[in-house]
């Protein structure tokens, strides 16, 4: 056996790929340098590497507190928690059923309904601002949480409810008809065949909606205006003011702001390969 | 009683129509096989009796109770289908057992029958396992042991092994015969197959373009197709079909075309000669039939009814079968008035002999079309008579 004869890499790849790599990373090393950098002020000096290891401006976001000895950054850190994983279960509960109807039944308005569905998702978002607003607002729902949830889980119905239709599509339909003959309904069908081999698409939608929700500002600034009912973003954002800029505190809350994403998608990544449905069918 | 009654049973979508009138009635305990080349409805026909597909006109009866609007779940009944259709993420033994969970079977119930059929099966060592980790032939018998332990009153294969290899295909297909000697239970088939359509029925019902055919044991579908269709589709290789004209001759009839001259006397085939004569005149004095005969059915003779020129030959060791042409052979002649349902064989004459037989490629051989064992249709492809057996 001789080996097969290894092909020298080409270099022109590298050449662009190289910088578009350094241009990606270099905000994000930035952040952490400022986030270690310490309370004391930043240097303008443009190397992204840490200069000090300071966890000073962690410990200062960390342990804030309002005017009135209250723990803000608990307050904010659970409100962004509740309002994403509230906004988690609302989208994925409704996109779940809403997937499922467009994708086994036959009804007035399905194309017209999955149609309306995308259109949604070609507008910028900040079009629906003002009309959500007046909306929350008669409702009761500024400055709430749920009303927070209600509205991102609505924004990232659409996509969840693309993406699993599309799932839901590459199921055999013999295995409904199967389950439906052993003695299923359509409810029991749905929840103890379709959702189990659904893992790896729930896992992708919910992770979205987590995501979208939990990095989302302008919404989140427009509705909420006690300081104690903000969500993380609208915290960080608020470091860097008009007067006060606080750089470290930015960066470093930036960063506490990223961990349960990167837990999240660590929980989720076996899910999020799929190959549950092999060997049922055929094979 | 677990019958199954098709009256009258109509299937559409839209404008294609899919199942016509068809009426079928599967007696309690009975293995009936449907029929058909790909396409001709039979999936659909068990889809509707399985309560997936709706029925468009007609009845269905399982037992004394019509189904028609019962839902899959309240027919008590089991399907499996070509695909398996197993769930990916329940292993075997949770394959098994769904079907009598939803029914809220006492668990001590559900052990016992998911054990007797993983015996039966040779599943016992396979109840752990994920449908991913097995086999196509042990898929295929989870799929039936699924069915098995609902003890349902009618069970429905969909073209249960038309995924596996040829070798698996026909030890599964024993082990479908043994099951059902064993549970006696009414079973409907549907294959594409005609060796397990014959294998496996008490009644074939043969199936063309939604339209059935012909509904009769085994031997009787083969010994007396109802038509042409039926006559080319079961049997391999196919019943030979040749167009002729009838004319009367001094003791008898003679039969001619397509290079064949075929005489009658009035000692032979009396009930293919009665039918033949029974028929209208055409203006020559000849009549218009098209003569069936299978291959086994013609012989190497000294004298024969056509010269068989040969063209392949390919020995299979217990037979070799013989294709070749007759001289004088009209290669276009056919009656022009056949339905287009009924098709018309018009291939070469096709031959069975014993391996012993020596012909090769180009010989010319004398051929004699054994008396007692012809078949004649009519020119719209409908049997006539016989020669063999009752009429
Ligand atoms: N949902 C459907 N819509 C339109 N035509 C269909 C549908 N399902 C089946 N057919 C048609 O019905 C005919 C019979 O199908 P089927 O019963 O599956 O045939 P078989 O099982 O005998 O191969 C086919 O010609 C097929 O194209
Ligand atoms: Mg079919």
């Amino acid at each position: 056996m001789t080996p097969p004869p290894t092909a020298r890499p080409a270099l022109w790849p590298h050449l662009l790929l190289v910088p578009v790599t350094v241009a990606t990373l270099y905000p994000v090393l930035y952040v952490i340098k400022l986030a270690f950098s310490g309370t004391g002020g930043v240097s303008a000096s443009p190397w992204p590497f840490p200069t000090a290891a300071s966890l000073d401006a962690f410990a200062a976001v960390v342990q804030r507190t309002d005017a009135d000895g209250r723990w803000i950054f608990g307050a904010q850190f659970g409100n962004s928690l509740v309002v994403a994983t509230a906004a988690t279960a609302i989208g994925i509960t409704l996109s779940c059923s809403a997937a499922y109807a467009f994708a086994r039944f036959d009804f007035p308005g399905r194309r017209f309904g999955m149609i309306a569905f995308l259109a949604t998702q070609m507008f910028p978002g900040i079009l629906t601002m003002i009309p959500l607003y007046v909306l929350m607002q008669r409702l009761g729902l500024l400055d709430s949480m749920l009303g927070l949830a209600l509205v991102y889980s609505t924004t990232s119905v659409p996509f969840c409810t693309w993406t699993l239709k599309g799932w839901f599509d590459t199921l055999p339909k013999e295995l409904e008809e199967s389950a439906r003959i052993d003695g299923a309904t359509r409810l029991q069908v749905f929840t103890r065949i379709i959702l189990p081999l659904s893992a790896p698409a729930v896992a992708v939608t919910a992770l979205f909606s987590f995501m979208t929700a939990w990095n989302e500002f302008v919404l989140a600034y427009t509705f909420l205006s006690d300081e104690a009912a903000w969500t993380l973003p609208v915290q960080i954002r608020a470091f860097v003011g008009d007067k006060d800029v606080q750089w470290a505190l930015f960066a470093s809350s930036s960063l506490i702001a990223s961990l349960p994403v990167i837990a999240l998608f660590y929980a989720l990544e076996k899910h999020l390969v799929g190959g549950l449905t092999a060997g049922g069918v055929k094979g | 009683m677990a019958t199954v009654e098709l009256e009258d049973l109509e299937k559409r979508y839209g404008d294609v129509h899919v199942v016509r009138r068809l009426n079928l009635r599967v007696a309690h305990g009975e293995f009936v096989v449907l029929v058909g080349a790909s396409g001709c409805g039979k999936s659909t026909t068990l889809r509707m009796v399985a309560g997936l597909d709706s029925v468009t006109a007609g009845t269905i009866r399982i037992g004394d109770r019509v189904v028609n609007e019962v839902s899959p779940r309240d027919r008590d009944i089991a399907m499996v289908f070509q695909s398996y259709a197993l769930y990916p993420h329940m292993t075997v033994r949770e394959n098994m057992a769904f079907g009598l969970q939803l029914r809220q079977t006492p668990a001590a119930e559900i052990d016992k029958r998911v054990r007797a059929a993983a015996t039966m099966l040779g599943l016992t060592d396979l109840l752990g396992r994920k449908p991913a980790a097995l086999s196509g032939g042990q898929r295929q018998r989870v799929a039936m042991g699924r069915a098995v332990v609902r003890e349902p009153q009618v069970f429905l294969f969909d073209e249960p092994l038309s995924n596996l290899d040829a070798k698996l295909r026909v030890q599964m297909r024993l082990e479908i015969a043994r099951l059902h000697r064993r549970l006696g239970a009414t079973m409907v088939y549907v294959t594409h197959d005609q060796v397990e359509a014959m294998t496996l029925a008490d009644r074939i019902a043969v199936m063309h373009e939604g339209l059935l055919q012909q509904c009769a044991p085994p031997a009787e579908v083969y010994g007396r197709p109802a038509n042409t269709y039926v006559a080319t589709f079961i049997g391999s290789p196919a019943m030979n079909l040749w167009p002729v004209t009838a004319t009367r001759d001094a003791d008898g009839l003679c039969l001619r075309g397509n290079g064949l001259d075929v005489h009658l006397d009035a000692a032979a085939a009396e009930r293919v000669r009665a039918a033949i004569e029974a028929l209208p005149q055409d203006g020559a004095g000849g009549r218009e039939v098209t003569l069936g005969v299978r291959p086994e059915d013609v012989d190497v003779a000294a004298i024969g009814d056509a010269v068989l020129a040969v063209d392949v030959v390919e020995p299979l060791g217990a037979e070799t079968i013989v294709y070749g042409q007759f001289d004088g052979h009209e290669p276009a002649r056919a009656h022009g008035r056949d339905p287009p349902t009924l098709q018309r064989h018009e291939g070469p004459a096709i031959v069975r002999v014993a391996p012993s037989t020596q012909m090769r490629a180009g010989d010319k051989v004398p051929v004699r079309l054994r008396r007692d064992r012809l078949h004649v249709f009519d020119v719209h492809g409908l049997r006539l008579a016989h020669a063999d057996g009752p009429p």
